[in-house]
């Protein structure tokens, strides 16, 4: 039987800080992860890693009214205001782990600038900061010692009484399932970016972990936010950094244009990641695109600098497009990248369901509002990763251990079971293509109530198929066929909560812009939608966002 | 376009099924092989089991043989191997033990990876602030981080073919990484742990952990500055570090390598047990007139000596 204090569901920066901090305080902690956490998608964040340093002249308060401002007044001021004090210490601390951060000529960090900030406070490592970020937290849990469950897929968890006591997880190597008891359970899950179709994100970003908690009653906070980055590649939806940009990239159209000027004349192609997108998507849409996208321009920051500083990029643009950053412009366009809604959490990881935490991309403090600064998620990630433990660990530190009912396995090995005896039918792949697109399309960078409810009522349609899906594979040993049936199932309830979430939300705030209902109404909506699950349906309730010392004004770049 | 994929299957529970199975796809300009697989798995046979996740060459899930050599398929276009539309044959990683169709176990990647003690080790006192560092420093870190730990460099290692007990490439490269950090305290520990057995003396330079690198980590170079980095921290007595030096002091005086000799002081002039181990190989050279009794001079060693004169002086 497998029993621990805390439980952490999946590996990435957010579980790996939050394993870093329990293995600290002594409680027997363990990481769930179904790829080795070296595989975790925060490797693939590039850009950097905000943090207002208060030792060199920079002040919390400058990163937190940016990061507001950001957000469009939606995140809550009390989370963002803890996020930027405690972010000079996280740096630090990260620096001391190893991370071979980027230098100035005193041997000290140095820095980048980021869209949405005046200030260069972004602390990278060329652009694979998430990679080297990633790689240091998985070392300190290596010389921690911290036991990791690796390639074990959770699929359900065990709630009993409206109290979390740990998860139901199949071994994939095995595929033999177990209860893993726990006195409390950390999601960090990360996105859930493959319910839309193209994304940037990778094929494991499944969003269980939404789906999960969003089962057992928790709410899912402000969901309708989906951020579209503003350079991505057509097709594959690969990501190109916004460091490009932070370090002189141009945006061009068909005119060769720096349009930009027109939509932020201050922040130009630097302004918040909502506005850029929009702003590309218009010249699109009015036909100043080329052959539906826009050109990145980094020819002028000459082969050298772009090899030493941006050498990850000249290497996804040479590869997957062939095409040379230092000889030519780069066609792009806005792609799903992030989704600033998530489980909803207090600023110490808690959800509404006692012994069940979030930290991550999965969860929504909310730090990020209505849409997420460039290089906060990291910052995010570590923040609360590490708030999240110390809170689990306590909370577990007075929990009883309860011995769950084995009655739980056995229900979640039928759900198993009835998968791989279905005969041939419908494919999983298949329906998450059709998801995905369905999504892009009526949630997109511009929607209005008819797409939105399209959208919906596609999912709806997609939801009555899902118990037809089949698999092909009918073993045991590393069956990924069973494993795509059973994540399509939480992706399609994650996918119900975004169009609930758009549905409810009548204005346009941050990443939600609705063509039919273009403005802000701060005096309807300075609020957060909570979608609960109902039935086979959805409820939405709304709560207030904390205001402390910015009050809300017009966002302009 | 329509392409044939030959794809090595394996099942655990059905292992007298294996062999290779063709599925023909689709393929355009810059669908990648990860792409054409993918397709296989979501519309033709989700029975196929493979890693595979960002699609972007970052998280190092995607690491298999491309006829005959690893590649991360998620960067390899079908076109770079299969120009003419010839049938590309795909396999799982070499010298680790396979799970199912091209999942390969990665236990004995990680475990080696774990002997190197991969964490910063500083010594001193712990600065409030950052340690201070020169961008040069850490820019040069950037070529080691880069490594995605893929494990293509260690699936074509011709070492670990023949002995599983090496650390291999990966684990080297990352080793390299703390002996570099001018942050870490135990430069020396660390060297002197990678002279042991199993460490940096037993790569034999065949170049194919460069050659297969999808992020150009260049594992085999980083071995190689971490044998100098150990003769110049004094660990000469090891059979690489005598065999260097014996080489070197050769070529030195006859202007041509002593082999024998090599052989004598690469071992030790005191190593019975494992002269006596080489005696088979003697003995074989020795039947087939092969055994160097005399030293090889050059015809004109002056000029060699002259060679190695300038650049001791440099």
């Amino acid at each position: 039987m497998y029993q621990h204090d805390v439980l952490i569901i999946g590996a990435g920066l957010a579980g790996l800080r939050a394993s870093v901090e329990a293995a600290r305080m002594g409680v027997d902690a363990a990481v769930i992860s179904k790829v080795h956490p070296i595989r975790s998608h925060s490797n693939a964040a590039q850009g950097g890693i905000n943090a207002p340093m208060t030792d060199r002249g920079d002040d919390w308060e400058g990163h937190a009214l940016d990061t507001i401002k950001g957000s469009d007044y939606l995140a809550d001021q009390d989370a963002v205001e803890l996020m930027s004090r405690e972010a000079g210490d996280a740096i630090i601390e990260l620096e001391h782990m190893g991370v071979i951060f980027s230098r100035n000529e005193d041997g000290q960090l140095g820095t980048r600038r980021f869209g949405g900030q005046k200030i260069a406070r972004t602390f990278y490592v060329g652009a694979i900061t998430g990679s080297a970020m990633l790689q240091a937290l998985y070392e300190q849990a290596v010389k921690l010692d911290v036991n990791v469950y690796e390639e074990w897929f959770v699929s359900n968890l065990i709630i009993e009484d409206g109290v979390c006591h740990g998860v139901m997880a199949m071994n994939i190597h095995t595929g033999e399932l177990h209860m893993i008891r726990a006195k409390a359970v950390i999601m960090a899950t990360g996105g859930a970016g493959r319910v839309f179709e193209p994304s940037t994100n990778a094929l494991i970003c499944t969003g269980e972990g939404l789906g999960l908690a969003y089962r057992a009653g928790v709410p899912l906070m402000d969901m309708e936010m989906i951020q579209y980055h503003p350079t991505t590649l057509a097709g594959s939806g690969i990501l190109l950094s916004e460091a490009a940009r932070g370090e002189g990239a141009y945006l061009l159209n068909s005119d060769g244009e720096r349009f930009m000027k027109t939509y932020a004349p201050d922040y130009l192609e630097l302004a918040s990641r909502d506005v850029v997108s929009r702003s590309e998507q218009t010249e699109i849409n009015e036909g100043r695109g080329i052959d539906g996208n826009i050109h990145l321009d980094l020819r002028h920051l000459g082969r050298t600098f772009i090899e030493e500083r941006l050498g990850y990029l000249q290497e996804v643009a040479l590869e997957f497009v062939g095409i040379d950053l230092a000889e030519s412009p780069i066609p792009i366009r806005p792609g799903m990248h992030y989704i600033m809604g998530g489980i909803k959490t207090d600023v110490n990881g808690a959800t509404v369901v006692p012994g069940l935490y979030a930290a991550g991309e999965t969860a929504n403090v909310s730090v990020h509002g209505g849409n997420r600064l460039g290089a906060n998620s990291l910052l995010d990630t570590v923040v609360f990763g590490r708030r999240s433990a110390i809170a689990a660990a306590e909370y577990a530190r007075s929990a009883e251990r309860h011995s769950s009912d084995e009655a739980m396995l056995s229900a979640e090995q039928q759900r198993y079971q009835a998968l791989l005896d279905r005969p041939a039918d419908l494919r999983a792949g298949a329906i998450r293509r059709d998801m995905g697109e369905s999504m892009v399309a009526g949630v997109g960078v511009y929607r209005d109530q008819e797409s939105i409810d399209s959208a919906a009522a596609r999912i709806k349609e997609l939801r009555a198929v899902y118990p037809r899906v089949a698999v092909d594979n009918k073993g045991k040993v590393f069956n990924t066929d069973l494993m795509s049936a059973i994540e399509l199932d939480y992706m399609l309830d994650v996918a119900q909560a975004v169009c609930a979430g758009a549905d409810a939300r009548k204005e346009s705030r941050g990443a939600h812009f609705r063509t039919d209902m273009p403005n802000r109404d701060d005096e309807n909506w300075l609020k957060h939608t909570l979608v609960y699950k109902d039935g086979d349906g959805s409820r939405v309730e709304t709560s207030d966002v904390t205001i402390t010392n910015w009050t809300p004004v017009e966002r302009v770049y | 376009m329509e392409q044939t994929l030959r794809v090595k299957r394996y099942d655990p529970e059905n292992p007298e099924s294996e062999g290779y199975q063709e599925y023909t796809v689709d393929v355009a300009e810059t669908t990648t092989i990860l792409d054409a697989l993918l397709t296989v798995r979501e519309d033709v046979d989700g029975t196929l089991s493979m890693r595979c996740s960002c699609r972007a060459s970052i998280c190092g899930s995607c690491a298999m043989r491309v006829n005959g050599q690893a590649k991360l398929v998620c960067k390899t276009r079908v076109n770079s191997v299969s120009p003419n539309g010839e049938t590309v044959t795909i396999d799982p990683l070499g010298n680790l033990p396979v799970i199912k169709d091209l999942v390969v176990e990665f236990k004995p990647f990680w475990d080696k990876m774990k002997v190197v003690k991969p964490y910063l080790q500083p010594e001193g006192v712990v600065p409030v602030a950052e340690y201070l560092a020169s961008d040069g420093d850490m820019a040069h870190l950037v070529g080691v981080v880069n490594c995605i730990q893929c494990g293509a460099c260690v699936s074509d290692c011709t070492v670990l073919e023949v002995d599983p007990s090496f650390l291999g490439p990966a684990a080297l490269a990352k080793a390299y990484r703390f002996v570099k950090d001018p942050r870490d305290g135990h430069q020396k520990d660390r060297l002197g742990a990678l002279n042991e057995s199993s460490g940096v003396w037993d790569c034999t330079r065949c170049m194919q952990c460069v050659e297969v690198c999808p992020k150009d980590v260049d594992p085999m170079g980083r071995i190689m500055l971490m044998r100098d980095m150990a003769m110049e921290s004094g660990f000469n007595n090891t059979s690489g570090s005598r065999h260097t030096d014996s080489f070197a002091k050769s070529v030195k005086k006859n202007g041509r390598l002593d082999e024998a000799k090599l052989a004598i002081d690469s071992m030790g002039m005191f190593n019975v047990p494992a002269m006596l181990d080489s005696a088979p190989v003697g003995i074989r050279a020795m039947m087939k007139g092969k055994f160097p009794w005399k030293a090889h001079k050059s015809s004109e060693p002056e000029k060699v000596k002259r060679v190695f004169e300038k650049i001791e002086g440099e």
